[in-house]
């Protein structure tokens, strides 16, 4: 197990989350490797964008552990508190290797979109601002927004901004990326732009673990599919065998679900 | 009755004296009770119970009794305690300068403590989760997202506390200190016009709080680029899509 543990980017193993008396997951053990792009799909409340967010310990799973690239994540628990992760300079310092973006992009309103992506690398990774500067407008011109970098977010559109949060995540160099459902929040007609962004990532090699509803984003671009049913896995594989031949009957209903546009 | 410009400009002229103590008064009060602020807010939203009921205490005590009665309390009441009157604090409160600056500074902390409360809570969630995620620590995410966050969030509620305080500092005039209003008390008694002298007394506090109103605005101005109108290039963009 250690040995194999060092080539996953992130391995969870018996992830129980609860809240209060709701178990919300049931001991989800999820491996990932270097380069794997997985599609995490459920219907809402299943659970998929907590496990997603126990990566990074944005919520503190109850029982089980977290490692990223074989440096499992410290958690203690003083009797009579809630859990809590050990060493914070440790997370902090996993945090910004596993780059997270969410559903509501959460550009930070008062800073500039150049100012958004240099701001963690530069304060938390303690590099140098000019280069981070540079790299932060060659990342920009990636998205397409470069001609954007000193506005502020208000001025942007959805899929703009979900591109810009997408470079602020690139900006600090991770080696895992972490979408929660990245489009959920967009009009329909910007969901393409932010898509074709996360293509080209996934088209890179990126380590990249994606919760969403986007089923034909799933199905073409990522390597293995994840269904979640009230806390536990239900498939996995590669999206080609998982969509032709489900084996649970849940997926089936929710593909058909899903496929309709009923949600 | 005929206006008596002479008397109208003397007596402004007069009241202008009292300016510089009613400055010092609310500046040094708002100096003081800002840091005290800060402290209880940050008691009030610790999540601690030990920390947040005295700050609720506090609050409730100073912001539900008046002002006056504070300061009465304070300037008549502390010299009943003989220890305090041979403490090495009597030389100052045994000065009305200073015992009004004390009841200014204690009241508006309890005023501006929930103003910087409402501030830190008006910060959107989604923003300090991103600053989580990148990696910040506590003290990072404070200083660089949260606090920017709140400051502009709660300016337009601080200056109006900030004018109140230049209002209240009139309250000093009861116990001997002579800024506007207690000039303007000594002038009525000797000229017993109490309507000229007290409508020139207002009219200064108006042109002080002319000042605060606007020096205000700016800050505010400066401190929310986002919120001035869009940058050139999006805007002829939007022209563009009209036609």
């Amino acid at each position: 197990m250690s040995e194999c543990a060092t080539a996953l980017a992130v391995e969870l193993l018996g992830i129980r989350k609860s809240y209060g008396s709701l178990e919300v997951l049931h001991g989800i053990s999820l491996a990932a490797q270097e380069g794997e792009v997985i599609s995490i799909l459920g219907s809402s409340g299943s659970g998929k964008s907590t496990l997603l967010r126990c990566i990074n310990m944005l919520e503190v799973p109850n029982e089980g552990t977290v490692a990223i690239h074989g440096e499992t994540i410290k958690i203690r628990q003083k009797p009579g508190q809630a859990l809590c992760p050990a060493d914070s300079a440790q997370v902090n310092r996993l945090r910004s290797k596993a780059a997270m973006v969410f559903q509501s992009f959460n550009l930070w309103s008062h800073l500039t979109i150049l100012e958004n992506l240099v701001e963690a690398p530069v304060h938390v990774q303690k590099r140098d601002r000019k280069a981070c500067i540079a790299e932060a407008e060659a990342l920009l011109e990636r998205v397409g927004i470069a001609d954007k970098r000193h506005h502020y977010p208000a001025h942007l559109s959805g899929g703009q901004q979900q591109r810009a949060a997408i470079a602020r995540a690139l900006a600090m160099r991770p080696s895992v990326m972490l979408f929660d459902e990245p489009t959920s929040a967009l009009d329909p007609e910007l969901v393409g732009e932010v898509l074709k962004v996360m293509r080209d990532l996934a088209a890179e090699g990126r380590t990249m673990l994606i919760v969403t509803h986007e089923m034909a984003f799933a199905r073409d671009v990522s390597s293995r599919t994840v269904f979640i049913h009230k806390g536990i896995i239900e498939e996995d594989g590669p999206p080609k065998e998982v969509f032709s031949n489900p084996r649970s009957e849940r997926f089936r209903q929710f593909i058909s679900r899903e496929e309709t546009g009923l949600r | 009755m005929p206006l008596d410009f002479p008397f109208l400009y003397e007596t402004l002229t007069t009241l202008l004296g009292g300016i510089p103590l009613t400055l010092q008064l609310a500046l040094l009060s708002m100096v003081a009770g800002t840091f005290l602020a800060f402290g209880l807010a940050l008691m009030r939203v610790s999540g601690n119970w030990w920390l947040d009921c005295p700050a609720q205490f506090y609050i409730f005590v100073f912001r539900g009794t008046p002002l006056l009665v504070q300061v009465y309390i304070i300037y008549y009441g502390l010299s009943q305690f003989p220890s305090l009157r041979h403490s090495v604090l009597w030389p100052f409160l045994r000065e009305a300068y200073w015992c009004a600056i004390i009841a200014l500074a204690l009241n508006t902390a309890a005023y501006s403590a929930e103003i910087i409360r409402g501030g830190l809570l008006s910060v959107p969630a989604g923003q300090v989760e991103a600053a989580r995620a990148c990696g910040m620590s506590k003290l990072l995410l404070f200083r660089r997202i949260v606090l920017p966050l709140a400051l502009r969030q709660m300016l337009p509620a601080y200056s109006n506390e900030i004018i109140l305080m230049v209002k209240s500092t009139a309250l000093a005039s009861t116990i001997t200190l002579m800024e506007i209003t207690g000039i303007a008390a000594k002038l009525i008694s000797e000229s017993y016009r109490p309507v000229e002298v007290f409508v020139c007394a207002g009219a200064t506090y108006l042109a002080i709080n002319f000042f605060v109103a606007r020096l205000f605005a700016g800050i505010e101005t400066l401190m929310s680029p986002e919120r001035r109108n869009l940058p050139a290039s999006t805007s002829e963009k939007q022209e563009e899509c009209h036609v």
